[in-house]
């Protein structure tokens, strides 16, 4: 059922369709491709999907890993630091990009430009002078938690007996988090950041309503340029060339993915 | 005695200094939900005021006037379209699971992966087919299709964590079962679902949470019949400081479900993020 509208999709690729004009469907071989070869606006949505994702994955993997850090060491409420702290990925996306937008950045109304005013950036619009920026923001907002969930579970798998002979041989806590922490939980981190890729690669939702793919094209990428051709535009065939062109870039993070997800089971089962 | 007690203080010092470092974080990273909450409770000229408003008298105005008016059919939809295609998913994926896990076939890696893979085809590969499709059979602005495509959706994710959690259970039990001359929809109903609960839990709620919150398929398949929640809030996308307080409201009811079940199941969550193969 996914599989066949895939095929349907390279089988469009490669002719030329107009939805709104009748008879306009007939075949033109490689037109959508080598167009996809000289239009600016895909090579730009290609990098803003790369830039997006890595951005987003960097950070929230760094932010993810320290926060599960805390959390796994002595601190006070840590069940309800957790609980809390998963809120953001819960909330549904178009509400949180929303209440961003309106609430917390409107440059007149927004808590974050009055809170920021003693430092002068009072009147800053976020959406529209840091387009990118912003979504990046809230992407990472919505994506730590997740990290956080996975890094977390493979910090408490550890065992505690390797740190405690650390600490008797006089590492220090630097040494531990390199030698120790760090090695045990990087498959954890690994399958964190391909699991997460996956997703953020079709990011669509906070682009739709935090900045509507601009202004120009600063935010499209390829999901939302895809969305412009074909439900805008009404280009079938382009739009079709568009997702065969998303299909293999995921498919080379989803590569990797899937080799990480299999070598964890297979540990799982040795044990 | 003297140094084990200068180590218990410094244990304490720790702990405390690093408990208000992770508040603080985690009070980062929850505000903007807090503050949607506030901005739900406000009228609306508090709710759009420079400087903004930290003090007020908490009113449920806002939420009346989201449920009396124009919001509760896009939060039905939403309710038939994820119970829907969670339900089908359970259907579906529960025989397949067991014969994966329970029963290998040949080539099981292969079909695995071939599940797999497709969840992991990005929405933008089949979203045109399918409109083609949809449209062609009368169903677009129709609650009907959205439950098809979120069940196909979550199919692969729904077969591939139930086998996870199959694959835990002791091969005896079904051997004893067997023995005393069990068969198969037996073996399925009084062995296999009772042990596997938390599995369907799991299962349930991540097909809940991705149908729910979707908005590609949504906002391209429906119009105004068959509109989900988060169809909704684009109707506020335009706002210019006039219905902040509403929108926080309709924010907060769409976001509710989700958030409460993600809550309640807070274990079955890490499980079904990641297909089952973190515990």
């Amino acid at each position: 059922m996914t599989q066949i509208p895939f095929a349907l999709t390279i089988y469009y690729s490669f002719f030329s369709w107009n939805l709104l004009k009748e008879g306009s469907f007939r075949f033109s071989g490689l037109d959508n491709y080598s167009r996809l070869l000289t239009d600016e606006s895909i090579r730009t949505a290609i990098f803003n999907t790369v830039l997006l994702t890595l951005s987003v994955i960097a950070f929230s993997v760094v932010i993810g890993l320290g926060v599960a850090m805390l959390l796994n060491s002595e601190v006070f409420g840590k069940g309800l630091m957790r609980t809390l702290m998963i809120a953001p990925f819960l909330i549904m996306p178009t509400a949180g990009a929303l209440i961003w937008k309106d609430t917390l950045l409107n440059p007149l109304f927004g808590l974050l430009p009055y809170l920021l005013t003693p430092f002068g950036l009072s009147r800053v619009d976020w959406v529209n002078q840091f387009p990118m920026v912003t979504v990046v923001a809230v992407e990472v907002w919505r994506w730590t938690p997740f990290m956080m969930l996975i890094i977390l579970a493979g910090l408490q798998s550890q065992n505690l007996e390797i740190l405690e002979a650390a600490k008797v041989d006089g590492a220090n806590a630097l040494q531990t988090f390199r030698r120790i922490t760090l090695p045990l939980v990087r498959p954890f981190i690994e399958l964190g950041a391909l699991l997460g890729s996956l997703f953020v690669v079709q990011t669509f939702d906070s682009i739709f309503m935090l900045t509507y793919g601009g202004p120009g094209e600063d935010t499209t990428n390829l999901p939302f340029l895809l969305y412009l051709v074909a439900f805008q535009g009404f280009s079938i065939g382009q739009a079709s060339a568009i997702g065969v062109v998303a299909v293999i870039i995921t498919t080379i993070v989803a590569t990797f993915a899937l080799r990480t997800l299999f070598s964890i089971f297979q540990v799982e089962a040795r044990r | 005695m003297i140094a084990s007690r200068v180590e218990g203080r410094r244990a304490v010092a720790s702990k405390v200094v690093w408990s208000v470092v992770g508040w603080l974080v985690v009070f980062i990273f929850f505000f903007p939900v807090l503050w949607m909450w506030l901005e739900s409770l406000k009228t609306e000229p508090q709710a759009a005021s420079s400087p903004p408003t930290i003090l007020f008298a908490p009113t449920l105005a806002e939420f009346q006037e989201v449920l009396s008016g124009d919001f509760p059919p896009f939060f039905i939809n939403s309710a038939v379209a994820s119970i829907g295609s969670t339900l089908l998913v359970l259907i579906l994926a529960l025989p397949a699971a067991y014969a994966l896990a329970i029963r290998p076939v040949g080539r099981t890696r292969d079909v695995l992966f071939f599940f797999i893979s497709t969840r992991f085809l990005p929405f933008a590969a089949s979203l045109v087919p399918l409109y083609l499709l949809a449209r062609d059979l009368h169903l677009l602005d129709n609650i009907f299709a959205l439950v098809l495509i979120y069940t196909t959706i979550n199919l692969p994710l729904g077969v591939w964590l139930l086998r996870s959690f199959l694959l835990e259970i002791p091969n005896d039990l079904f051997e004893a079962a067997r023995v005393d001359g069990a068969g198969f929809f037996r073996e399925l109903t009084r062995i296999v679902v009772p042990l596997i609960a938390p599995g369907i839990a799991a299962t349930s709620l991540i097909c809940l949470i991705f149908s729910w919150n979707e908005f590609f398929y949504a906002v391209n398949f429906t119009s105004s019949v068959a509109a989900t929640a988060p169809i909704f809030l684009v109707g506020f996308i335009s706002g210019r400081g006039l219905f902040y307080a509403k929108l926080a409201a309709a924010a907060t009811l769409a976001s509710l479900p989700v958030l409460l079940a993600g809550w309640i199941a807070q274990k079955q969550l890490i499980r079904g993020l990641t297909m089952g193969a973190v515990k």
